[in-house]
């Protein structure tokens, strides 16, 4: 779809700066993130490396028992095509552990066990390496709610949150992501065979066009239908942005005071106090 | 024939550190006199940052403060326009610009336009300016539109009808818009077509001075350019870094320009009056009396 169609130069640029002032903003130059193996996660990988430099990237391998060894083997080619420093964690063991004492048989409670797992791993290299964990979290993922909450949808800051999925292939293109990583079927690799579009029911190409009409462009039920959309997908859609919006802000804190926290204590993250340096 | 130079500083304020954005601005106002400018502009509430929520009343500050005497004292050598958050002593904020010369403040804008739509909250924090008042200075007569002023046409008429030669907007607008349906963000294209046309439409220089850097994640798209009288963009600065435009204002060519087009004495402001009447009769009229 040529709507969804961005200009790889310009929205790269402004992705390597936005990196490099976000993190500059906390007083770090350095950069840790997941690499799974996906297309998201190569592409938040090779704007990191353009933003801090590839020595100042470290990319984090953290494969299950039953993860599919071409994941690891494709994240190993991406991170080796950008020259980043690889820390392999396998979080067999941890996640075992836990699972060992709670009897988990539900495929997505297991997936969501290992997602954090993860994360608390990352969280935790970050203050070795110095650096700030960055998202690899995509525009129609987040609508669809399609993440573990605290887990992989966890991290300081997200180049990727305002690209569709057509677009971050668009971009991974430009970045000279390797061929086997773009063109592969996304999947969270939580279990043998899985893809995200079997777990959707419904393709990517499908949700960011009906998302883009609905949410960039704000288009009610009754113009996406003119658009020839299919009206039972896009309720489908609709529902998920709508019950998934609890994992995209903050959680609600119970107002007792005259200023409470988010609600009329309403500062940005890039708050510097008067007159601080 | 008159022909000024001014430097266009398309800065990165530091969101909340008005001392760091002081000192950059004395920075660039010393280069700027060492380059010989009459004048050195900086954007909207260039000494603040812009998202400012709850510190817009923190920051605050009266047209006598110490921080805008030091501007002040600077002006002395050289033109100086600075956006800040301005407290009037009834209390109220104001998204002011103010333009210094000869060691004192000259004018202050108080932007009209607050804008509150989309990602912009201003009506929450500010009150609004209800002037737009054009003033002689050494560039000559300047008027000043912050922002999204430039966005509501009787703003730029005023000016014109005052015989504003420039105009000068200060901006904090954010780059979106990175489809290809044309080159470099939608939102700077947008820009350039509204100023390139208020600059057909008032004859006058246009001098827009955006800024650059990011806050919690949007960035400013500078863009910051000069456009002649005819509406052409003759110069500006290209990308998203900071830096310093220099431009020359031309008073021969504004001149030539209102020869070749002259807009200004073909204008009928009384019609204004008339149709409002027709379009309005209550602006006229005054409420009903007789209410209890």
């Amino acid at each position: 779809m040529r709507e969804l169609d961005v200009q790889p130069e310009l929205v790269t640029d402004l992705l390597v700066r936005f990196l490099r002032e976000e993190v500059g903003q906390a007083g770090l130059a350095r950069a840790i993130l997941g690499l799974s193996g996906g297309i998201d996660s190569a592409v938040s990988a090779a704007l990191s490396a353009r933003a801090f430099g590839p020595e100042n990237v470290l990319a984090v391998l953290m494969p299950y028992k039953t993860s599919d060894p071409r994941s690891e083997a494709d994240a190993h080619e991406v991170a080796e095509s950008l020259g980043l420093a690889t820390r392999r964690v396998d979080i067999s063991d941890a996640v075992d552990g836990y699972l060992a004492q709670v009897d988990v048989e539900d495929r997505t409670r297991r997936g969501n066990v290992m997602a954090r797992i993860r994360m608390t791993v990352l969280y935790d290299l970050s203050v070795e390496w110095g650096g700030l964990v960055i998202g690899t979290s995509n525009k129609t993922e987040m609508l669809l709610g399609y993440s573990t909450q605290w887990g992989d949808a966890a991290h300081a800051v997200n180049p990727l949150g305002d690209l569709y999925k057509h677009q971050v292939v668009q971009l991974a293109r430009h970045l000279g992501i390797p061929a086997s990583v773009v063109d592969k079927p996304p999947s969270a690799d939580l279990f043998e065979g899985q893809t995200d579009e079997d777990d959707l029911g419904f393709s990517y190409a499908q949700a960011d066009e009906v998302l883009y009409w609905m949410v960039d462009e704000r288009m009610n039920a009754e113009e996406l239908a003119d658009r020839g959309l299919d009206s039972e997908l896009v309720a489908r859609i609709a529902k998920r942005v709508v019950r998934n919006q609890y994992k995209r802000l903050p959680p609600p804190i119970a107002k007792l005071s005259t200023r409470t926290i988010n609600q009329d204590f309403r500062y940005l993250r890039d708050w510097e106090a008067h007159g601080s340096h | 024939m008159k022909k000024s130079r001014v430097v266009l500083a398309q800065t990165n304020p530091s969101l909340g550190n008005v001392g760091a954005n002081l000192e950059s601005h004395f920075t660039q106002i010393e280069e700027a006199v060492s380059a010989g400018a009459a004048a050195v502009l900086f954007p909207e509430l260039s000494l603040t940052g812009y998202f400012l929520k709850d510190q817009t009343y923190e920051l605050a500050m009266s047209l006598d403060a110490e921080i805008l005497e030091r501007v002040a004292e600077k002006s002395r050598s050289i033109a100086v326009g600075a956006g800040f958050v301005e407290r009037s002593a009834d209390g109220r904020y104001y998204n002011s610009y103010a333009y210094f010369e000869g060691g004192k403040i000259l004018h202050v804008h108080r932007k009209v336009h607050l804008v509150s739509y989309g990602l912009f909250e201003e009506t929450r924090d500010f009150a609004a300016g209800t002037t737009f008042e054009s003033f002689d200075c050494e560039l000559g007569r300047l008027g000043i539109l912050i922002c999204e002023d430039l966005w509501h046409m009787p703003a730029s008429y005023l000016h014109f009808l005052q015989g504003a030669e420039t105009l000068l907007v200060p901006s904090c607008s954010p780059a979106r818009g990175v489809g290809t349906q044309g080159q470099g963000f939608a939102s700077e294209r947008t820009w350039n077509a509204l100023l390139s046309a208020v600059a057909m439409f008032t004859r006058a220089h246009i001098l827009y001075v955006n800024r650059v850097g990011f806050e919690d994640g949007i960035g400013f798209s500078g863009g910051t350019c000069a456009l002649g009288p005819r509406g052409d963009r003759e110069h500006f600065l290209e990308g998203l870094d900071e830096g310093a435009l220099e431009v020359q204002l031309d008073s021969g060519a504004l001149r030539r320009s209102r020869v070749q087009t002259p807009l200004l004495r073909d204008e009928k402001p009384w019609m204004v009056v008339s149709e409002l009447a027709r379009i309005h009769p209550e602006l006229f009229t005054g409420p009903p009396s007789g209410d209890a």
